[in-house]
């Protein structure tokens, strides 16, 4: 396990999330996942998708991975970002906001929270929507209402603006103090944005696929 | 006098060919002999000709037709390629372009057209990432909350045209979102 996380040490951030803590020792992957009860293909399934960006995994693997985690895992990392990453981002979001003068603050503290709210939409769709329907698709019930593809096209937005707001932080804000609030600002971003991206990309490659193929199955 | 712009079309019909080049006419532009097909040496040629503008067809190109592309684009990374379109291309073939004409394009707007791609051109080449006053224009626009429909409509000029200088400001100010562009307008006092 050592190992793994030396190769990606952003999976650090993913352990707890799967209810895996620090402090495993010389345990291999299998020895932590049986340890914490965790299945290990799902568990490699997510650091696969974590480290490596073209990671596609087929049906094959899908039909050969242990997916009743993958919802919970999804639910996790929407808290993790709700209660941890985005108070953090707004923390040193108002302190640079403070210093940036009325004007330069008001504009970054609105462009901020309208992006909040609209996470939070979008997180509160997926858990309503979404996930109930998963839970439906695996008791059986087919809804033929239930159209999830466009969950998925708001995913690129929610990216784009994060960088957006990287770009305005570091490249417009008047920038003769601050530096390390600004720092800290930026990459408190960059990291949100980068595991987003992963998020998505768990929910476009894994999540959609294996609806679908329930869906399929149901007909 | 500013120098001639070089025009080289490739395009297999005659009179399409023809009918562009007296909307385009002869005196800002310089014609190159026209081609009707893509020869495969094309990319080794180009550095002779000299073009400083590439109208294509994109239908000319083989597949894969965006490796194609890139070989030519390559081959004078500062020469402005054009997409001549009269039926429906890939969306994303079609983002390789500098531009685009639309067969459906008013004439008198064809010169206009490729005089704006090359502005671009020389733009990029010196790396200024000022936004022109055309772009400040349709920025101030985008971040009002219009679409490029709309735009297009407002400035009277075609949605191709409105599409490209978004793409430019996004290049040049690193910004996709439409919210995130209205932080820009802000901050720099537009709006």
């Amino acid at each position: 396990m050592a190992d793994v996380i030396a190769a990606n040490h952003n999976l650090i951030l993913v352990m707890p999330r799967l209810g895996i803590p620090l402090g495993f020792g010389e345990q291999s992957v299998q020895e932590v996942c049986d340890h914490y009860k965790m299945p290990v293909d799902f568990v490699l399934l997510i650091f696969n998708v974590y480290t490596f960006d073209d990671y596609n995994p087929d049906d094959n693997i899908l039909n050969q991975t242990s997916l009743q985690h993958l919802v919970p895992y999804l639910m996790t990392s929407h808290q993790y970002y709700v209660n941890e990453r985005l108070p953090h981002i707004e923390r040193h979001l108002i302190r640079v906001a403070q210093h940036a003068g009325e004007r330069y603050g008001t504009i970054l503290k609105t462009f901020f929270s309208d992006y909040e709210k609209e996470v939070l939409e979008h997180f509160a769709a997926e858990e309503h929507e979404v996930f109930p329907y998963l839970h439906q698709l695996l008791a059986g019930n087919r809804d033929d209402r239930m159209v999830v593809a466009h969950f998925v096209d708001h995913h690129a937005d929610l990216v784009d603006k994060l960088t957006d707001l990287t770009q305005i932080v570091y490249k417009y804000l008047p920038g003769e103090t601050m530096t390390e609030e600004l720092n800290e600002l930026v990459f408190g971003i960059l990291q949100l944005s980068s595991d987003l991206q992963k998020h998505a990309k768990l929910e476009e490659k894994v999540l959609m696929p294996y609806i679908m193929q329930l869906e399929r199955s149901l007909t | 006098m500013k120098p001639k712009l070089n025009v080289l079309i490739a395009e297999p019909s005659d009179i399409i060919r023809q009918g562009l080049m007296s909307l385009i006419g002869d005196e800002e532009f310089a014609f190159l002999a026209p081609l009707r097909d893509l020869s495969t040496d094309l990319p080794q040629r180009i550095p002779h000709l000299q073009p400083d503008i590439f109208i294509l067809n994109p239908t000319l190109l083989q597949s894969p037709a965006k490796m194609q592309l890139a070989a030519i684009s390559q081959a004078r990374p500062q020469m402005a390629i054009v997409a001549l379109v009269y039926q429906y291309i890939e969306p994303q073939l079609m983002q390789s372009f500098k531009t685009i004409i639309d067969i459906r394009e008013q004439g008198s707007k064809v010169p206009q057209l490729l005089r704006e791609c090359c502005q671009n051109v020389d733009d990029t080449t010196e790396e200024n990432y000022d936004l022109s006053d055309r772009e400040s224009e349709v920025l101030v626009l985008v971040a009002q909350g219009n679409s490029s429909k709309e735009i297009a409509d407002k400035l009277n000029i075609s949605i191709h045209t409105v599409n490209t200088h978004r793409k430019n400001i996004t290049h040049k100010t690193g910004i996709k979102s439409v919210a995130g562009l209205a932080v820009y307008a802000m901050l720099h006092n537009l709006v």
